[in-house]
């Protein structure tokens, strides 16, 4: 037997949020969404886990800092330690004050860049990159639910055929991939 | 779903669907260009043209085209430069702090007020850059390995810190910006016919799908980006201030610049949102988008931050008194009486007196008094900078060395061309861009659109 595909559409979310909670109650893995903007509430529905993208950018602020903090140090103190009106500059901490807006600012650019650097590649989203939504209508106003028979096998295609019919659909396809 | 107050005034007008909002701003850009808009871009990349002209001049022939003197080494670049970083201030302030309130007004002005924001960083960026005259150098300012020897910038200099705000600030919004354009770029593209278009934004938009993961990481990335996009917006004009505030002449070493500067930039910012969106919801149509509830609220913005602003300018006249330093007084008292006193008191009137005008409510109700009191706002906050700048150096210590400035053709040349070029960005921006966030309005449709909102009030 054939793999099949089912894209079920829906025109408005709230209908997409309550035939997702009706399917997954009857056992029915929902493989993704596409959607013109976000469904809140629709993750723990269907399985989408948190993102760490937050983690991962509190990581390479942090690297940011350690970086920012060698750097001064090696400029003004290590490799040449400058003299300026007899200000303290032979250490890195009697001078640490005047290096904190660099820190900072340079934390902010290696945490805010490491992100959506991180954000883009785990996405797959780069330029040049193909549209995957199965239909153009999903950027605009229709809402789709994919679902597929490899992650079902527990049921047969016409079983989940008539249980998503059940639902508020709008359009449905099916196809063999 | 959320459940917004029903006396809360609707701020998506009329009966609208998600695809109406699709239309609605997507359609201009599908359509040919609007002879208004040809119009406003020709006049605005013939002032971009001869400010080209000005800067290649001013590199071909030294910093002594401008109309710096020994006593005034400082004077229109500068001024210039702090007036564009200040109306930078407004684009990420809205979608940062505005998104870290939840405020859902934001949606309606955030995409053009970034786009304005990025705009007139680049803008302030050309004056620093072809200040250092040799402006193929200009890489000099970054920590490089070098053939000289131990030859580092120095960290201790409120200048270099400059360089890292600016650049960091400039490139952190750019990316805030762009990431909010993917989703609405991949809408643009599956609507567009044309092949050739459908290209151009299928490489911008990509390719966006809109997964459920994807969304769920998108609105992560905008609240983690919002967070640190906003104690950035707060430092880089902070430090813009510390350019002066660490210093030693009197006006401009004073502890009150950082809270000071970072209002004014938010005053004249949102200043030059209101100009241009006021113009943007017409020409476009965007009234149900952009409604009297918008320019309301950011009126009121616009009273608080000039109200800061005001006080600011009354204490630091008070302490130059109360410093009982007599330079720090002579200072103050040659701003308001001086050769340059017209200009504070220009200042005084645009920045302290007409911002007090939105108390009024038909006032700030107003179009049209909204629209003059924002260009108002904008020239106040131009001298601002020149009063601060001008009239605490022009003065020395020893008054053999007094002098003034006068504008060259290239300072006034260059000045009028940024003006050119900005709108120029902003115009194409305005005509290929999606100029409001509308895959993100769509997500307040149901929470704040007016029908919807008089559907939910019938039922209860």
């Amino acid at each position: 037997m054939a793999n099949k595909v089912f894209h079920v559409m829906y025109d408005d979310d709230q209908k997409l949020l309550d035939a997702a909670k009706a399917l997954v109650a009857q056992g029915i893995r929902v493989k993704d969404v596409f959607s013109p903007f976000p469904v809140h509430g629709l993750d723990p529905v269907i399985g989408v886990k948190r993102t760490r993208l937050a983690i991962a950018s509190f990581m390479y602020a942090t690297t940011g800092t350690l970086l920012a903090t060698l750097g001064t140090w090696y400029f003004m103190v290590s490799d040449w330690d400058w003299n300026i009106g007899g200000k303290p500059n032979f250490t890195w901490i009697e001078n640490a004050p005047a290096f904190v807006p660099v820190m900072f600012e340079f934390s902010v650019f290696c945490g805010a860049h490491g992100m959506a650097i991180t954000y883009l590649l785990r996405n797959g989203t780069l330029p040049g990159m193909p549209a995957s939504n199965p239909d153009p209508r999903t950027t605009d106003d229709k809402f789709v639910m994919e679902i597929v028979t490899e992650q079902n096998e527990s049921m047969s295609a016409s079983d989940i055929e008539a249980k998503i019919r059940a639902t508020d659909v709008y359009e449905l396809s099916i196809k063999d991939y | 779903m959320i459940k917004e107050a029903s006396i809360r005034q609707p701020l998506i007008l009329g009966h609208k669907t998600y695809h109406d909002i699709t239309n609605d701003i997507v359609s201009p850009i599908e359509g040919k260009a609007p002879k208004q808009w040809k119009i406003a871009i020709t006049i605005a990349a013939i002032i971009a043209l001869y400010g080209i002209g000005n800067i290649m001049y001013l590199v071909a022939n030294g910093i002594g085209s401008w109309g710096l003197n020994k006593t005034v080494g400082w004077a229109w670049d500068i001024t210039n430069f702090v007036w564009w970083v200040g109306i930078g201030h407004a684009g990420t302030l809205i979608s940062a702090v505005l998104l870290l309130f939840r405020q859902r007004w934001r949606m309606a002005i955030n995409r053009s007020a970034e786009a304005m924001t990025i705009f007139a960083v680049i803008m302030a960026a050309l004056f620093p850059v072809f200040h250092m005259g040799r402006v193929w150098l200009a890489y000099w300012t970054l920590p490089l390995p070098n053939q000289f020897g131990s030859l580092w910038p120095n960290f201790n200099s409120a200048l270099m810190w400059d360089v890292f705000a600016i650049s960091t600030y400039f490139s952190v919004s750019l990316v805030f910006w762009y990431i909010g354009l993917i989703p609405d770029f991949a809408t643009i593209r599956d609507r567009m016919v044309k092949p050739r278009w459908k290209k151009f934004y299928s490489i911008l938009s990509f390719g966006w799908s809109g997964r459920a993961k994807h969304w769920t990481r998108f609105e992560e990335v905008s609240l983690v980006l919002a967070g640190i996009a906003t104690p950035l917006v707060f430092s880089v004009h902070s430090i813009v201030s510390m350019d002066f505030a660490t210093s030693v002449i009197p006006g401009w070493h004073a502890t009150i610049f950082p809270p000071y500067f970072v209002s004014g930039a938010i005053f004249s910012g949102f200043a030059m949102v209101l100009t241009l969106l006021l113009i943007m919801r017409k020409t476009m149509r965007l009234e149900a988008y952009i409604h009297m509830k918008h320019i309301e609220y950011m009126n009121i913005v616009i009273i608080v931050t000039g109200s800061i602003v005001g006080v600011a300018y009354l204490t630091e006249l008070f302490i130059s008194w109360y410093s009982g330093v007599e330079y720090e007084s002579y200072a103050f008292i040659n701003r308001f009486s001086g050769p340059y006193s017209w200009s504070y008191w220009m200042m005084m009137t645009c920045n302290v007196i007409s911002p007090q005008l939105f108390w009024f409510k038909k006032i700030r109700t107003s179009l049209v008094a909204t629209f003059i009191l924002s260009i108002v706002v904008n020239i106040g906050m131009w001298f601002e900078r020149f009063v601060i700048i001008v009239t605490s150096i022009h003065r020395d210590y020893t008054p053999g060395a007094w002098g003034e400035f006068h504008p060259s053709t290239i300072d006034i040349g260059m000045f009028i061309g940024t003006i050119g070029i900005f709108f120029t960005l902003f115009l194409l921006f305005a005509r290929y861009f999606p100029v409001l966030a509308l895959n993100e309005l769509k997500t307040i449709l149901k929470v704040s659109g007016e029908s919807y909102k008089k559907e939910d009030n019938k039922k209860h």
